[in-house]
């Protein structure tokens, strides 16, 4: 344990991808060319960016349970008004409104009401997925109408060669980075998540903050709903009832952001998606069966938290408040 | 005198007579058709409502039946097998008398289906079959569905025909019966045709995404693939992303029931190909099946019947503006 305590759990997280990386550069021919990796990471690029919005609410020491049940429902909403005949940067905008609204209600609950983040987010999405499906959109699966094909650039095309979500999702990584580094409200947010009372006493506003987290949140999301949308030509509400959010924890919770809060950045939610970027890649190449895929994908999740628990024994704080 | 009397009592009565025919005659089949159905309630419990299909089924069924006095209702579990499983066991103990089941798999449901039978509720099975079978099953014959799928992938990417030989198969959910039989009926062809392979076989959980990420994988690893069989046009809007991202001329090979959805795919070129099992023919076919069922008033369980669906192979070239039909809600 001597030599792994030096290390953080995103370094090993990061040398174990590299490792199977060379595992299957030499057992699987085809897996180390350009346009491979290229596709690697295109496809794990939504689940980057919605990383990045789970880390960062998972850094101010929340979760966001609804974040995917959201981000499906303003951005079908969005689409089934643009095919109603909605304009389409109106459309969008009341879809990316109606996302913030819902964020900032999470927001309050959380920060103002005092429900603990995972209840108020189950509640919310749950919430959400089915006021959506009643009174927003009457279909399951919403098509991105004819009006708006000259959007799908941005899901479907390429710019030098490199897909288009690449770029989006290194953009919102960017942003993130700068946010939590430089913007004072993004050093607040971390101050919040590793010592809430701490914060308060030194004159954060706390509960703003933590409502910012959500939003934040909601903002990201909408983005990454757009990416999926384009990228597929229709929104598929029913992923808000799959297992989706659970990846995307996933990739929070690999990459080193710990559950307790305060700690790891935008960093670690590239290094969590390249590792299951190159796991699903290697498995679809290996044509591994989709159910076994899950097996293994749980399997390295628990391993991960395993890791953590032991890198970062829990101090008195989370001890006391728990982890979430 | 006497002469006059009768032919004028004749022709008074010819007359009435007349006046009679032209009132016409009672259809005496009239009276036990109404009868048969005023007051009945059917039940429908689909895998979730909320796309094409299962709005065409209700739509269709609605339809049919509530002009006659019929009751429709719908109970929607909404991808939910267990809650799908809690709505059968409560109509149970409601006695509908007809309940129309879209099964999500070939086991979860059987022996609810079994009870439902013996508790005197006929079972109309739609699409998807459960391993138990009930009064009715309407849906494609998806055995015989992969058969015509694999010969068509044959015609298409055959080395003989000019093609490379290698071909990808999108599932949906692996355990439903769309994706079980029809493996099975691709497997009856494709194992005396090993100049076919098969280089990647994944299921998508009827997830657009998921299609695209595991096609944009097997195009990448088999840049001469040839074409790829889709289970559902929904679903396979993803795999239609990554053929058209990658720039090769795949053949996609898809199915559904006929939404217009699926007519302006080929329009557009996303789909080369769908295998259509029209919706509103399926809907008349469950509706034409209640009522017999309810007019020839015998026990449930005691008559099975399969109606296959007559599978449309839509192209391009032989497709026409009816081919494809609308959801109210889409027009």
């Amino acid at each position: 344990m001597k030599v792994f305590g030096r290390l953080s759990q995103e370094q090993i997280v990061f040398a174990l991808a590299l490792l199977m990386c060379a595992g299957f550069a030499i057992a699987l021919p085809g897996f180390l060319t350009t346009n491979n990796l290229l596709n690697l990471v295109r496809s794990v690029s939504i689940l980057g960016i919605l990383g990045v919005a789970m880390g960062l609410v998972v850094i101010g020491r929340g979760i966001d349970l609804s974040l995917v049940a959201l981000m499906a429902v303003s951005v079908a909403w969005s689409l089934q008004l643009a095919a109603g005949g909605v304009p389409l940067p109106q459309a969008v905008a009341m879809g990316l409104a109606f996302s913030l609204l819902t964020g900032t209600i999470t927001g309050i609950l959380i920060a103002y009401v005092e429900i603990p983040a995972i209840f108020a987010t189950l509640a919310m999405g749950t919430l959400i997925y089915g006021f959506g499906r009643y009174f927003l959109i009457n279909l399951d699966v919403i098509y991105l109408p004819d009006s708006a094909r000259g959007f799908l650039w941005l899901g479907q095309g390429a710019l030098l060669g490199v897909p288009v979500p690449i770029f989006v999702f290194a953009l919102v990584c960017l942003s993130g980075y700068l946010f939590l580094r430089y913007a004072r409200s993004g050093r607040y947010l971390r101050a919040v998540g590793d010592n809430l009372q701490a914060a308060r006493i030194t004159g954060v506003p706390t509960r703003p903050i933590i409502v910012l987290q959500y939003v934040l949140s909601s903002f990201v999301g909408f983005v990454a709903g757009i990416v999926t949308a384009t990228s597929v030509a229709s929104m598929n509400t029913r992923v808000a009832n799959s297992t989706y959010v659970y990846d995307v924890i996933l990739v929070v919770v690999l990459g080193g952001i710990g559950l307790s809060g305060g700690r790891g950045g935008i960093r670690n939610v590239i290094v969590g998606t390249l590792l299951i970027g190159v796991l699903l890649n290697g498995m679809t190449i290996m044509d591994i069966q989709y159910t076994v895929q899950n097996v293994i994908k749980g399997v390295i999740l628990l391993t991960a938290i395993v890791i953590d628990t032991i890198l970062n024994p829990r101090d008195e704080q989370t001890a006391q408040q728990g982890d979430i | 005198m006497k002469l006059l009397k009768t032919t004028l009592l004749t022709m008074a009565l010819a007359l009435q007579a007349g006046a009679g025919l032209a009132q016409g005659i009672d259809d005496a089949t009239r009276d036990p058709y109404y009868s048969a159905f005023a007051g009945k309630k059917v039940a429908f419990v689909p895998v979730a409502m909320g796309f094409d299909l299962t709005e065409g089924w209700a739509a269709g069924i609605r339809a049919a039946l509530e002009p006659l006095g019929v009751t429709f209702e719908i109970r929607d579990p909404n991808w939910s097998t267990d809650a799908g499983a809690q709505a059968i066991t409560s109509l149970i103990a409601e006695k509908p008398d007809v309940m129309v089941i879209h099964n999500p798999d070939v086991q979860s449901y059987a022996r609810l289906l079994k009870k439902a039978e013996d508790a005197g509720i006929y079972v109309v099975q739609v699409n998807m079959r459960s391993s138990y079978s009930t009064d009715a099953f309407v849906g494609a014959d998806y055995v015989g569905m992969g058969e015509q799928i694999a010969q068509r992938l044959i015609d298409k990417c055959s080395p003989a025909n000019g093609g490379s030989g290698k071909v990808a198969i999108t599932q949906g959910v692996l355990t439903a019966a769309a994706s079980i039989y029809q493996m099975q009926g691709i497997n009856n062809v494709l194992s005396k045709h090993p100049e076919i392979q098969v280089v990647s076989n994944q299921a998508a959980d009827w997830d657009a995404t998921k299609a695209k990420n595991i096609a944009a994988t097997a195009i990448q690893q088999n840049p001469d693939l040839c074409a790829i069989v889709g289970f559902w046009d929904v679903m396979d809007t993803g795999t239609a992303a990554a053929i058209k991202e990658s720039g090769k001329n795949v053949y996609l090979l898809t199915q559904g029931g006929g939404n217009q959805s699926a007519c302006d795919g080929l329009a557009n070129g996303t789909y080369s190909e769908v295998v259509v099992y029209n919706v509103p023919g399926q809907a008349r076919d469950i509706a034409d099946m209640i009522k017999q069922l309810l007019q020839l008033k015998q026990p449930p369980g005691t008559t099975k019947t399969t109606l296959f669906t007559q599978l449309e192979f839509l192209t391009k070239e032989n497709m026409t503006p009816s081919s494809c039909w609308k959801l109210a809600s889409q027009k």
